[in-house]
């Protein structure tokens, strides 16, 4: 299994103009997924953690403490799953 | 008066916690909750009655028919239609409106034709229009909207000719909220010798609808936006209409005989009567009780209740909203009593979907993107909208909550 295979319950494109990707983590792993990627990518602003906008090799992203994070403007499922090794790695 | 504060007890999910908060349901729009009533029905029918319906003389298989024709009866009554003949059960409004676009359109519909349409529909009532038009070479023409996302009834009306054959309109617009006067557009197509075919999905489950004071020839809705579960829905359609239309799947159930002809080598079929001959194979048995069910409870609260405590609903949010702060934009018309529990919102500087997922945060549950409706989004200029839809289980106190929320996010 890959590391996103073992956080990620789902992927969802979304509807609507901008083509934006979300991310559900698994909900036992969410927490740790949470800290990794809060250990790794740039924190822009948040809001009482709640909600988090960051940064990481120039793609910028929302991660939500409920465990779900939207990522903008990805060229495919292969970018995504690049991203998503580096951060939970 | 509707209490929703009893009505909740009905509903075993509003117990629920999400992300540690109570769950606050307000995508209605999309689907509603089911209360135990409901639930209960579809269980009993399975653990006491459950048989095929018309196939057997068994018990059981009476036991089923009479239940799943009582479901028929039940919303003929519930819309105000003559009788069960008029009542097709299907999987939803989707399948009932390409019902009546391969059953009717696709016999009645050439290349001299018009259909009229609106650019505030869901794509359900567009792409199977579209999509016959390529076969049958049919033009489909579109009224357009004003810039609050009501129905331009000027462009509707210039749309609208002789050459008309069909005018398909939603009541109730799934983005805005905004009533349509589908009476008067139905009046219209009338008189031009058109039929109409009303969207009702978001319009029976929350208002007093009577087919014949409206004057509809076909009338489309799904069940699990009335309590009901999913995969069961209704296309009501005008008895003389029905009885010429052709019938939409072929099989079992929609036949009276079909006989092998020896001289032809080929089976000779005779159909069913209504509205068994628009219903092939079994059909979805326990979705029918649940929708009988369904009806019954909402008929006990009674609609215009149900209207009241949703435009009171609707009344309150607008006026929170609107003083929520200046990042808070609500798109769409501001005017309760032409709305129906609808509210399309957006937040300065974040897409729909952070909002739905900051509101998810706090177990608010709401719809984002271009709910099934394009077409409008483009022409309201909008990437998508975030969209709260209210029903007879929320509350004043919800709405105080969800503002609390969106007070927050509006500092982001």
């Amino acid at each position: 299994m890959s590391i996103v295979e073992d956080y990620v319950a789902r992927t969802d494109g979304t509807c609507g103009k901008d083509k934006d990707v979300i991310v559900t983590f698994k909900y036992d792993k969410k927490d740790d997924a949470i800290k990794k990627i809060l250990g790794k990518a740039k924190l822009q602003k948040s809001i009482a953690h709640i909600i988090f906008e960051l940064t990481f090799e120039k793609v910028s992203f929302r991660l939500y403490g409920s465990g779900k994070a939207i990522f903008r403007n990805m060229k495919d499922k292969d970018e995504l799953n690049n991203i998503l090794s580096q951060l939970l790695s | 008066m509707l209490n929703p504060y009893e009505v909740r007890e009905d509903f075993p999910i509003l117990k629920r916690k999400i992300n540690g908060h109570p769950l606050i349901y307000f995508d209605n729009a999309a689907t509603s909750q089911k209360p135990r009533q409901v639930i209960e029905a579809i269980k009993s029918f399975y653990e006491n009655h459950n048989a095929n319906v018309h196939r057997a003389v068994h018990t059981l298989s009476q036991e089923s028919s009479e239940l799943y024709e009582n479901a028929h009866e039940e919303v003929a009554k519930f819309i105000n239609a003559e009788g069960m003949e008029e009542i097709i059960f299907v999987r939803g409004t989707t399948e009932a409106i390409n019902l009546v676009a391969y059953s009717w359109g696709f016999h009645n519909l050439g290349k001299n034709d018009e259909i009229v349409v609106s650019l505030m529909e869901h794509h359900s009532n567009i792409v199977p229009w579209e999509i016959l038009s390529k076969t049958k070479g049919f033009k489909v023409k579109y009224a357009e909207v004003n810039s609050d996302g009501s129905l331009n009834y000027g462009s509707l009306e210039k749309a609208i000719s002789d050459k008309t054959k069909l005018v398909c309109l939603s009541h109730v617009s799934n983005v805005t909220g905004v009533i349509n006067d589908i009476k008067r557009v139905a009046r219209l197509a009338h008189e031009h010798g058109a039929l109409f075919l009303a969207d009702g999905a978001q319009s029976v489950p929350h208002l007093s609808v009577d087919v014949k004071d409206l004057d509809v020839d076909f009338l489309a809705f799904s069940g699990h936006k009335m309590l009901a579960p999913t995969g069961i829905g209704v296309l009501y359609g005008r008895r003389e209409i029905l009885e010429r239309m052709s019938p939409f799947h072929g099989g079992g159930e929609m036949i009276r005989d079909v006989s092998f002809v020896q001289k032809t080598k080929r089976c000779s079929i005779t159909w069913n009567e209504l509205p068994w001959k628009f219903e092939a194979g079994t059909p979805h048995i326990s979705g029918g009780v649940g929708l009988m069910e369904a009806v019954k409870y909402l008929k006990r609260l009674g609609m215009e209740n149900v209207r009241t405590h949703e435009e009171m609903l609707t009344r309150y949010a607008l006026s929170r909203m609107e003083k929520c702060g200046e990042k808070i934009m609500i798109y769409g018309p501001k005017n309760a009593s032409g709305m129906c529990g609808i509210i399309p919102f957006g937040v300065e500087g974040l897409s729909s979907h952070d909002i739905a997922l900051f509101l998810d945060n706090y177990g608010i549950m709401v719809r984002s993107g271009y709910h099934c409706a394009q077409p409008l989004h483009e022409m309201l200029k909008l990437a998508s909208s975030t969209r709260v839809s209210f029903y007879i289980y929320n509350t004043r106190e919800e709405i105080d909550r969800f503002i609390e929320v969106m007070t927050e996010i509006e500092r982001f």
